[in-house]
């Protein structure tokens, strides 16, 4: 076929097909309509044109509505479909939701560099780069139906109106429903581009706003939800890998005969950090693995303990030595020499692990000529990059067909290729035998790329009226963004500020984790937030609503929570509150109340109270339950999680010793107050996370008097700062 | 290789495996029963829970071996026909799972609980399901669905 030339009978094609696929170009390229069913007219149609195509229409008026963004628990599968579904005038309940498929030019979205496609599913950004995506491809829809109707009633387009899955034309009284109009549906060539003032105003929206079950609900609850490690293929082969401990280490086998020799063993694959052995069964892969005898290099982080590095730290934090600037704002070292009160204080986290509940895993196979590949695989990746397979076979890009699975947790660290690029190299030894490369927790915990361990000094000096007139914070760690993000304050009206990230660097593997630095960056602004308030004899909600004068929408979220809240009413015995405001593409401020058990060290978080502005609330149960999850994953790093490394090796390998907060430990209530908002949406992934150690530290600081300033708080610590 | 014989969701299976081959490989990677899932391998995360005669169990610590002839094992696809067990209905009423891996085990656990005891106090809940892990932290819903299960007062396995 070659691109459905004109001739073509399109009615023909449509009243055979019974189901239809709009292509809408986004940028006026010409609109096609094509046969779901003819696959190959469809590739062609998204190989040769820059288009979109975002909604599949059958007669019965159903329709499957494509999500482009990858699902972790997040929402996605409903969020933008909702999106789309609302611009559309779609009836909801007539919608299901797919994957699209995995190809960036057609489905991207700016992500962070306007005019750039990226189907990456990090950084909170999903709802907020889809989302005139989505509004103007529903849009577009609605206006090839639109146009449709008006050519088959033979009535002017501007007399017809859309609702609930109709076109309607009140002045001849007739309607049709979408998939009535499928045998009539005609592609306006060309299709006018959709502007913003063509989108609906907020206040119309029907079906954003409101609460509507998650789409993909039903199959988490029946087992039948297909994640990458579920795939099972003819002729599957299993893989797994031995890493050693020593990140980054290089193997010597020793008795690869041995190993070669047990039973259901296919092949032994040696890498540069790891042996890989392959085998019939998932079974005798593993007790391959157990039986492999390696001698192992040193590696660059030989010989590091992470719980001695502290005063190093300190030491570079004190030093003279400028890192890299990431804020500055007045002149910060005038306003300190000028000050009448100066504070320094300094906080420290260890290393935090992901501990995404379904361990890392994918399904590669390479076909026989060694020039395709398929893989199957829970990515934040997305399509961008071919989830690094091109280059490491040295197949062509477009040879790489990738099939998008849910993924059981992300937190970021399904945003890196690292176990699709193994996969891949075994899968190259095996083909054209399907492999699938399973971690084990050990290996998914003990060979992780962790939270960085970091080290924050903040020095900040008032004047004589207790104005709060600088603010420096110098972050020390490894991984640049990893440790630095979060140290701007772009919501606190502070005339003098620095931000700054100096570099230590031990050879452990690091990666984005939920919020990434600002987890520990926003727990040393929010403290020293407190304590300069106590220090000027202020109340700390007080205290931030003079810094945020001048951030309507932040005070907003800061006023609101303390109502929720019953801020500055006397606390019930022995229990205390503590606040902490986060920004991170929305805005939040959380609260918490807690005891303390002084015996053993156990805090006890009872509730917290959280207010966010997330622009317009596309989903308001999806961002509650990203802020219950939020707090709950916060609170289980902030309390619990710890990993240690001696010798360069991770002292933890299972969650018998990396403890993640259960459910006896969750607070009675997390109540969450969404502001309205007409605004563009923003990320709430990970927005509620960060709050959690600021507003803990500060209730502890407030029931106590005393200071918790290394995390995580585990009751040794909590008891070594009540004794201090 | 050896063979056995296990009673799975009502049916009878037959299977070839190494012998000491985990229940949990048995189940997901030679009978395809994914909707059980691996977590952790040493009975620390719960996302395998499977019943055993009725009481919940995790898979990833038992061998095939030791499923005696004529034991009853349960998984999340046995236990409803439509994915509407109760327990399941008000899991979805309550919008519990977000990732949705630890949830099979979750509801396997659940099921047990309400089943011994139809109506079970906060404590009791967070008790029985301790043993359980979610990562994306969707415990307070998991506490809900799991009232709201009781109160709909219809726990029985089909």
């Amino acid at each position: 076929m070659s691109g459905l030339p004109n001739t073509y009978s399109r009615r023909y094609f449509l009243k055979t097909s019974g189901e239809v696929a709009f292509f809408i170009g986004v940028s006026g390229i010409l609109p096609q309509l094509v046969s779901c069913r003819d696959s190959a007219g469809l590739q062609e149609q998204l190989e040769k044109h820059e288009l979109t195509a975002w909604v599949k229409l059958a007669e019965d008026g159903s329709m499957t509505i494509f999500n482009p963004a990858a699902e972790m628990g997040q929402g996605s599968m409903t969020a933008l479909p909702v999106l789309f579904a609302e611009e559309m005038d779609a009836d909801w309940e007539k919608v299901t939701v797919a994957f699209s498929p995995q190809e960036t030019d057609i489905y991207g979205s700016e992500g962070w560099a306007p005019g750039s496609k990226l189907m990456f599913t990090v950084g909170s950004r999903t709802t907020h780069s889809y989302y005139p995506v989505m509004r103007k491809a529903g849009a577009q829809a609605r206006y090839v139906l639109l146009h449709s109707a008006a050519r088959h009633w033979e009535a002017p387009l501007e007399e017809l109106t859309t609702s609930n899955g109709e076109v309607i034309h009140e002045a001849s009284g007739r309607r049709m429903g979408y998939g009535e109009l499928v045998p009539h549906l005609e592609m306006p060539d060309p299709l006018p581009e959709i502007g913003d003032d063509a989108l609906k105003n907020p206040a119309d929206f029907k079906l954003v706003g409101t609460v509507l079950p998650r789409t993909e609900l039903p199959q988490k609850v029946d087992g039948s939800a297909q994640f990458a490690c579920d795939i099972r293929l003819p002729d599957m082969v299993y893989g797994l890998l031995e890493r050693g401990t020593l990140h980054g280490a290089a193997p010597t086998l020793r008795n690869e005969a041995e190993i070669l020799a047990l039973e259901g063993v296919l092949k032994v694959v040696p890498l540069d950090y790891a042996i890989g052995v392959v085998a019939t069964t998932l079974e005798a892969a593993l007790a391959a693995k157990s039986a492999l005898k390696i001698d192992w290099s040193d590696a660059p982080a030989s010989g590091f303990d992470s719980q001695d590095i502290y005063p190093e730290y300190e030491r570079i934090a004190a030093s003279r030595s400028k890192g890299d600037v990431r804020t500055e704002i007045g002149d910060f070292s005038s306003a300190w020499s000028r000050a009448a009160n100066r504070y320094t204080l300094d906080f420290k986290n260890d290393y935090v692990y992901h501990a995404q509940m379904e361990p890392l895993n994918a399904v590669v196979q390479v076909a026989q000529d060694g020039q395709h590949a398929e893989v199957w695989v829970g990515s934040q990746q997305g399509p961008d990059t071919k989830l690094g397979i091109p280059a490491l076979l040295g197949i062509p890009p477009e040879n790489v067909t990738g099939h998008l699975q849910y993924l059981g947790g992300g937190f970021g660290r399904r945003s890196m290729n690292d176990f699709i690029e193994e996969c891949g190299a075994l899968a190259r030894e095996l083909a054209p035998r399907p492999v699938k490369l399973i971690w084990t927790r050990e290996d998914d915990l003990t060979y992780g790329a962790y939270r960085p361990l970091s080290f924050q000094r903040i020095t900040a000096c008032t004047d004589a009226s207790g104005r709060l007139t600088g603010f420096s914070h110098v972050v020390v760690g490894d991984g640049g963004n990893l440790a630095a993000s979060g140290i701007a304050n772009s919501h606190y009206a502070i005339p003098n500020q620095w931000g700054e990230w100096r570099e230590a660097s031990h050879g452990i593997r690091l990666k984005h984790w939920r919020a990434v630095g600002h987890g520990p960056n926003k727990f040393a602004i929010e403290c020293s937030l407190d304590e300069i308030a106590y220090g000027q004899g202020m109340d700390p909600v007080a205290f931030r609503r003079t810094l945020m004068a001048e951030s309507p929408r932040a005070l907003a979220t800061l006023d609101k929570a303390a109502e929720m809240a019953g801020w500055g009413s006397p606390d019930a015995e022995g229990r205390a509150k503590g606040v902490a405001f986060v920004e991170h593409g929305s805005l939040g401020t959380g609260i918490c109340e807690i005891s303390l058990n002084r015996e053993n060290g156990q805090i006890r978080v009872h509730r917290f109270w959280i207010a966010i502005d997330a622009g317009v609330p596309v989903q308001p149960d999806i961002i509650k339950a990203q802020m219950e999850g939020g707090i709950i994953m916060g609170m289980s790093s902030v309390l619990k999680e710890q990993l240690t490394v001696v010798g360069g090796r991770p002292q933890q390998s299972n969650f018998h010793d990396y403890q993640l907060l259960r459910i006896q430990d969750v607070p009675e209530a997390i109540e969450t107050a969404i502001l309205p908002s007409v605004e563009r949406p923003e990320g709430v992934g990970e927005t509620a996370t960060p709050m959690v150690a600021g507003a803990i530290a500060n209730a502890f600081l407030k029931l106590t008097g005393k200071r918790l300033r290394h995390l995580p708080f585990t009751p040794e610590r909590v008891l070594e700062a009540l004794s201090s | 290789m050896p063979k056995y014989s296990l009673n799975i969701n009502g049916t009878s299976r037959e299977i070839n495996v190494a012998e000491g081959t985990s229940l949990l490989w048995v189940l997901r990677e030679h009978l395809g029963l994914t909707g059980t899932k691996y977590g952790c391998g040493i009975a620390q995360c719960g996302s395998c829970t499977i019943h055993l005669d009725g009481s919940p169990v995790r898979a990833c610590v038992i061998r095939v071996d030791q499923v005696a002839d004529g034991q009853q094992l349960l998984t999340i696809e046995g236990l409803s026909e439509n994915g509407d067990h109760p327990v399941q209905q008000a899991w979805v009423e309550a919008q519990a799972p977000q990732c949705g891996y630890c949830h099979s085990g979750q509801i396997m656990q659940a099921v047990a609980l309400l089943e011994a005891n139809p109506d079970p106090t906060r404590d009791e809940i967070l008790n029985h399901m301790n043993g359980i892990l979610c990562r994306c932290g969707t415990y307070l819903r998991i506490i809900k669905a799991i009232q709201l299960a009781a109160q709909n007062g219809q726990t029985k396995t089909s």
